[in-house]
């Protein structure tokens, strides 16, 4: 089993009002996570990005942590408080340029000693585009060619210094990209930083069996996860490679307790802080694409429809058919009598895993045995002590059955995740 | 002798290409212990070496009070991207960071981008004051106090201490505001290499330390009123401004390293400038004995400290922390 450590960046899933929540920006949280993590023998620590702040109603929206460092700059920093811990950016491939990002990546792998990792993400958003030279928008289809390109012609600058250490001129012409000249690193020690692609799309799910190491995906029921998990390992034989050579891990969210139903109530009560009364009402505008600051959130859901042709909010990912997704809230708040707060809480913020540290190993295990992952992202709901638990009672438990590690076995994260070095491509 | 202004004093660490932590982190923190106020760490694209800002990233957190400027070239990079990259440093070192601003004029390094031709330093240099520009405003988008966690209101930020930038230079606009909250220096330190007159206009509009080059101490005093004087009519404050004579050595013997404090003292008394960026001819060879020979002198002299009284760069150097531009109560929210 691979497990990874994501710290939590904008969205309602952290409990910034806990009086254990500590600063989101402050270097003393992200080395307590980083640490936890190594104690815990975790594959990777896992950064995601942000590059323009969301909006709501046209207003930043101000209800959720906001505010994150650099990835790959506080990557480098965690470098120098960890020795083992696979380290993980996510940096967007359609506003940066290979040249540089390669060359920072391969810096990130060389200072960390062969621990560096790239989750490649892509953005359409003219909203985003906003904050750069690059700017405006790309269609779907071309942020996935792009990205494609992006990172076959990082790969290329990183196998243009030979493994003796020698320089050689790359020149790459492309569609995207036509670039030539000579590199300034020399091939990092994994050969490669680990390339992670996330998303589960059937563009992402191509391009992940095609050129990525590991694929970050949302979490889903044991049967979601297992035809996941059988769909994308079959696209890898088309592109000549082994069903070993992409991991598969879900990002998932836990809670424990000493009992069942000790690990129940405390779901609960942290469901409650996730979706705040305001950040019920938010959530319904995101669907309804409408001003309802004026309905209770303790009341019962809005009679009027959504409105189709919203732009409400800004820098999220978009309902696709708002009316549907309505109905459907709308029939399980009547079939079961809850109010806005309540359907917005059963809705969108379910734990993946709750019960006693037993339970969750067992149901971990149970995960990674049946194929549907080959291991997690884990994703703790308080910062920076959300994992002290975690790595406290559930992994010697899992270390136990035999199914997690109990010591690195290797210095490099492709050595955690048991991937072979690429081969030099000169 | 009794000097009121202190000597500044800083060292450029870069020279062969390493990529081993190991090797910057030994440089760091030699000269931490000789208490200069920063070391630098020259980049570019041009040439075998690791990304700047990543290597002293990654010292940051091994060493507890030198400033921490990388070389960050503006030509081909996203400003906003230089912007986060730069204040996030500042967190990590917890308040040490810098950055120097630099140009990529080459055909050859255009061509790594291939996004656009070569242009003459003059734009280049006017494209770098802009970044400069777009990034100071940038780390001022958020108010200091802009995150306020008010449970009963459930707003974790006030979003009305979050600020637009709507910034458009000649080659870029950026909209903000930054995704870093404000860095702890408020803003980290912009040092500008003003030797060329292409980097000096910027250099006199957005520097907190320029840099120059001067074979005598009367040339580097001349440069050092000139930069005054210009940055006082771009209505900035001269004595928010540190000139320093960036000055190559090469030291073979502890004979060497005395021969140099006495030239640091001598121009330092002319009134030269604020104090001395020196760049080691073989900063392995070099470093060692600037901090055991030059340092020890200057201190007997009473020209430099003994030890760091503050924390963050801008203390080192006696610059005050800027108050952010766009914050509406600049004296602090009750």
């Amino acid at each position: 089993m691979h497990l990874a450590a994501h710290f939590p960046g904008v969205n309602s899933t952290t409990v910034w009002t806990d009086p254990r929540s500590r600063s989101q920006i402050e270097f003393s949280s992200f080395e307590h996570l980083a640490r936890t993590a190594e104690r815990g023998r975790f594959d990777f620590f896992f950064l995601a990005e942000g590059l323009r702040l969301r909006e709501h109603r046209g207003r930043i929206h101000d209800l959720d942590v906001v505010g994150r460092p650099e990835s790959i700059t506080l990557l480098n920093a965690l470098a120098a408080v960890t020795d083992r811990l696979g380290l993980a950016a996510t940096v967007n491939a359609t506003f940066n340029e290979p040249y540089e990002l390669a060359r920072r990546l391969a810096t990130l792998d060389h200072l960390s000693a062969g621990r560096a990792a790239w989750n490649v993400v892509t953005s359409s958003d003219a909203f985003t585009g906003e904050n750069f030279r690059r700017g405006g928008y790309l269609d779907r289809a071309d942020r996935y060619t792009r990205a494609a390109e992006f990172v076959a012609t990082a790969r290329e600058l990183w196998d243009s210094w030979s493994p003796d250490g020698n320089p050689r001129p790359f020149a790459h012409r492309g569609r995207h990209f036509d670039i030539a000249g000579e590199f300034t690193v020399p091939r990092s020690p994994q050969g490669h930083p680990v390339v992670i692609q996330a998303g589960d799309s059937d563009e992402g799910r191509e391009f992940a069996a095609s050129s990525a190491d590991v694929i970050f995906t949302r979490h889903g029921t044991l049967d979601a996860g297992r035809a996941f998990y059988a769909d994308t390992k079959r696209r890898l034989a088309k592109y000549g490679r082994e069903p070993s050579e992409l991991k598969i891990m879900p990002g998932v969210s836990y809670v424990l307790g000493d009992t069942a139903a000790d690990a129940e109530e405390r779901a609960a009560v942290i469901r409650e802080q996730q979706v705040s009364p305001q950040n019920a009402i938010l959530a319904l505008e995101q669907i309804w694409g409408r001003d309802l600051s004026s309905y209770d959130p303790d009341g019962p859901l809005p009679e009027i429809d959504p409105d189709p042709g919203s732009d409400v909010a800004q820098g999220r990912v978009r309902v696709a058919d708002p009316a549907a997704v309505a109905a459907k809230w709308r029939a399980l708040s009547q079939q079961k009598g809850l109010s806005i707060r309540q359907t917005v809480i059963e809705t969108t913020a379910r734990q993946s895993f709750i019960g006693t540290p037993d339970a969750v190993a067992a149901e971990l295990h149970e995960f990674v045995r049946t194929d549907a992952a080959d291991g997690f992202i884990l994703v703790p709901h308080l910062t920076p002590g959300g994992l002290d638990d975690f790595v406290g009672r559930v992994v010697p438990l899992l270390q136990e059955r035999g199914v997690f590690r109990t010591e690195y076995t290797g210095p490099t994260l492709r050595s955690h995740l048991g991937l072979a070095e690429p081969v030099w491509k000169g | 002798m009794t000097v009121s202004r202190p000597l500044h004093l800083a060292a450029e660490i870069g020279g062969r290409p390493q990529y081993d932590a190991g090797y910057y982190t030994g440089l760091a923190l030699l000269a931490e212990r000789g208490t200069l106020d920063f070391i630098t760490l020259d980049d570019s694209f041009a040439r075998p070496g690791p990304d700047a800002p990543a290597v002293l990233a990654r010292v940051a957190p091994d060493t507890g009070r030198i400033g921490l400027v990388p070389a960050v070239t503006t030509t081909h990079t996203e400003p906003f991207h230089v912007s986060s990259a730069v204040a996030t440093l500042d967190w990590v070192s917890r308040g040490r960071a810098g950055w120097s601003p630099a140009v990529s004029e080459t055909a050859a390094e255009a061509a790594l981008f291939g996004r656009r031709d070569a242009a003459p330093r003059a734009d280049l240099w006017h494209e770098a004051g802009e970044v400069a520009d777009v990034a100071a405003r940038l780390w001022d988008s958020w108010d200091d106090d802009a995150e306020i966690r008010d449970v009963a209101t459930g707003r974790f930020i006030d979003r009305d201490r979050l600020h637009y930038t709507d910034f458009t230079g000649r080659t870029f606009s950026v909209r903000g505001p930054a995704i870093v909250p404000r860095p702890p220096q408020g803003h980290p330190v912009t040092v500008v290499d003003g030797t060329g007159a292409a980097a000096r206009e910027a250099a006199v509009r957005h520097a907190d330390v320029v840099l120059v080059r001067a074979d005598d101490p009367l040339t580097a005093r001349t440069f050092r009123e000139e930069i005054r004087n210009r940055a006082a009519a771009h209505g900035r404050s001269p004595d928010q401004l540190r000139v320093l004579v960036s000055l190559p050595v090469e030291l073979h013997t502890g004979a060497d390293a005395v021969g140099l404090a006495r030239l640091i003292a001598d121009w330092y008394e002319q009134d030269a400038a604020d104090g001395f960026h020196l760049l080691p001819a073989d900063v392995e060879r070099d470093l060692p004995l600037i901090v055991d020979g030059t340092v020890p002198v200057l201190q007997h002299h009473c020209l430099l400290r003994r030890f760091y009284p503050g924390a963050t760069l801008r203390e080192h150097l006696g610059l005050a922390r800027p108050a952010g531009r766009y914050a509406q109560n600049p004296g602090g929210r009750p």
